[in-house]
């Protein structure tokens, strides 16, 4: 077994929490699929536990408390859940790169992408996204991103959003890192994102 | 009035010739006085032109060089389109000089951009990468601004392209730096302000020696196995040699060492394309 399937498995339990807590069954099926097809490492001991911990927590109705270790322990794991490939789409972790203090105050867990003002759902430099940034929701435009766009455009290495109040005005008063010059030619009103940057790419 | 003003004239001139006189008994005494003797006027030699070297301005290299992308890749394709577009690229080339470079090496590119201020963009960084065969060849650059990684994809023969200068020449282990995303960001970091640095013209390009080290995992590849072959990490300090050992065992692939129907030798190629883009070149 290789090291990419092991990667499958990992973004597959991750994606199927859902599934796993609706059907007990199949929680159970996974821990056999995974004790008999993987050799035993720490990854698969893992799925395991958090198997079985679904299992449990099925069997044992509902108690609050367990769901919350649960979701802590998925916490906890580091794992890339945003994939290059992809674009800005639900549930993507971003960078905020304005100096408003929403997105600067440390919080436990980072600001993610709970909508995405798109026909397609997916989110490219110049789209409005709505984000859970400390427990609030807050509207954002994205202002760069890991996949690679058109030719002779940049490219950044983090997904990078400025926080936009709901008229378009940003929180902020200043964007730390470069913006792309492309921004300027996208039709919607950017001017005062644009106006607050310090640098262009 | 006029009289008396061309009278101040002659009278200041006659005192100028009285004030510069000693000078020049001075200089006919030490420099010109053979020529003094003869009763000939003395003649103007002006001094000889100091040679101004600018260490900076980087010389063409005049070592064989093929770009990559003029090689074409191995298939059924009619090799008569690769010679068309060899065709345009080569007047490109005689428009827009595209210097010599390779993977690892410095560059500066000029490029038009409408939405920039003053309708141009430089964008200076390290090229990690080149890709692409005939007119649609490719170079990655990238550098760190303000602490954030930007890469931009340039193509070699897009009109856009104003300039392409070269900073710093060299080459690194390998030739694809792509394992920069995962290094440390001083890897990867390019004064926008550098000025280039020269280089010989002939011989050897330098290789660039540097071991770079990465942030810890995960990375976006698993950069130690022996599909990528870098040489350029130091492996040592992320991973043990067990671990190192067990990777380069599993992933291996002996046999594709054997296999024929890869094999795609270019020198022949490569040496017919040189002389035919130089004969181009010279038109």
């Amino acid at each position: 077994m290789t090291m990419i399937e092991i990667d499958h498995i990992e973004r597959a339990r991750v994606g199927y929490i859902g599934w796993i807590r609706s059907t007990a069954l199949s929680a159970h099926l996974c821990s056999v699929y995974f004790n008999v097809f993987l050799e035993p490492s720490a990854h698969v001991h893992d799925v395991d536990a958090l198997a079985q911990d679904m299992a449990l927590q099925r069997l044992s109705g509902s108690f609050s408390g367990l769901i919350v270790q649960n979701s802590s322990k998925i916490l906890q794991r580091a794992f890339s859940v945003s994939v290059v490939a992809a674009a800005i789409q639900k549930m993507t972790r971003v960078r905020v790169v304005d100096n408003s203090s929403l997105g600067n105050t440390p919080y436990h867990r980072p600001p993610r992408v709970i909508h995405v003002y798109t026909k397609n759902g997916v989110g490219k430099v110049g789209d409005k996204v709505l984000l859970a940034i400390k427990g609030q929701k807050k509207k954002a435009l994205i202002v760069g991103h890991k996949m690679p766009g058109d030719r002779m455009t940049p490219r950044f290495d983090s997904n990078n959003v400025v926080l936009i109040e709901d008229n378009g005005n940003p929180t902020g008063t200043r964007i730390k890192v470069p913006i792309p010059t492309h921004l300027r030619q996208m039709e919607g009103d950017f001017s005062k994102v644009l106006a607050i940057a310090s640098s262009f790419v | 009035m006029a009289a008396c003003t061309r009278g101040l004239k002659n009278l200041l001139t006659s005192i100028k010739f009285c004030r510069t006189l000693p000078f020049q008994d001075e200089r006919f005494l030490c420099t010109s006085a053979l020529r003094f003797a003869n009763n000939e006027p003395p003649k103007f030699v002006p001094p000889s032109k100091p040679v101004i070297i600018n260490k900076t301005q980087t010389t063409a290299s005049t070592r064989r060089f093929l770009s990559p992308e003029f090689i074409p890749p191995r298939g059924r394709t009619d090799p008569f389109k690769y010679f068309m577009e060899r065709r345009d690229m080569v007047r490109r080339r005689k428009a827009l000089n595209i210097p010599e470079f390779y993977v690892g090496s410095i560059l500066a590119v000029t490029m038009a951009d409408a939405n920039a201020s003053g309708k141009t963009n430089r964008f200076v960084g390290i090229c990690i990468q080149r890709g692409g065969r005939g007119l649609g060849a490719t170079f990655v650059l990238r550098n760190i601004l303000n602490g954030q990684g930007v890469e931009i994809c340039y193509e070699l023969y897009s009109p856009r392209i104003q300039t392409i200068e070269v900073l710093k020449l060299e080459k690194r282990l390998d030739s694809n730096l792509m394992y920069l995303r995962d290094a440390l960001p001083e890897y990867s970091t390019v004064d926008p302000e550098m000025k280039p640095v020269p280089f010989s013209p002939t011989g050897e390009v330098p290789v660039n020696k540097l071991k770079v080290k990465m942030c810890p995992k995960p990375w976006s590849k698993h950069w130690e196995r022996p599909q990528f072959a870098i040489q350029g990490i130091r492996f040592d300090l992320c991973m043990t040699p067990k671990q190192m050992e067990f990777v380069q065992k599993k992933y291996a692939k002996p046999w594709e060492e054997y296999d024929m129907l890869k094999e795609y030798d270019t020198s022949k190629l490569e040496e017919q394309i040189l002389a035919e883009v130089q004969q181009e070149m010279n038109k």
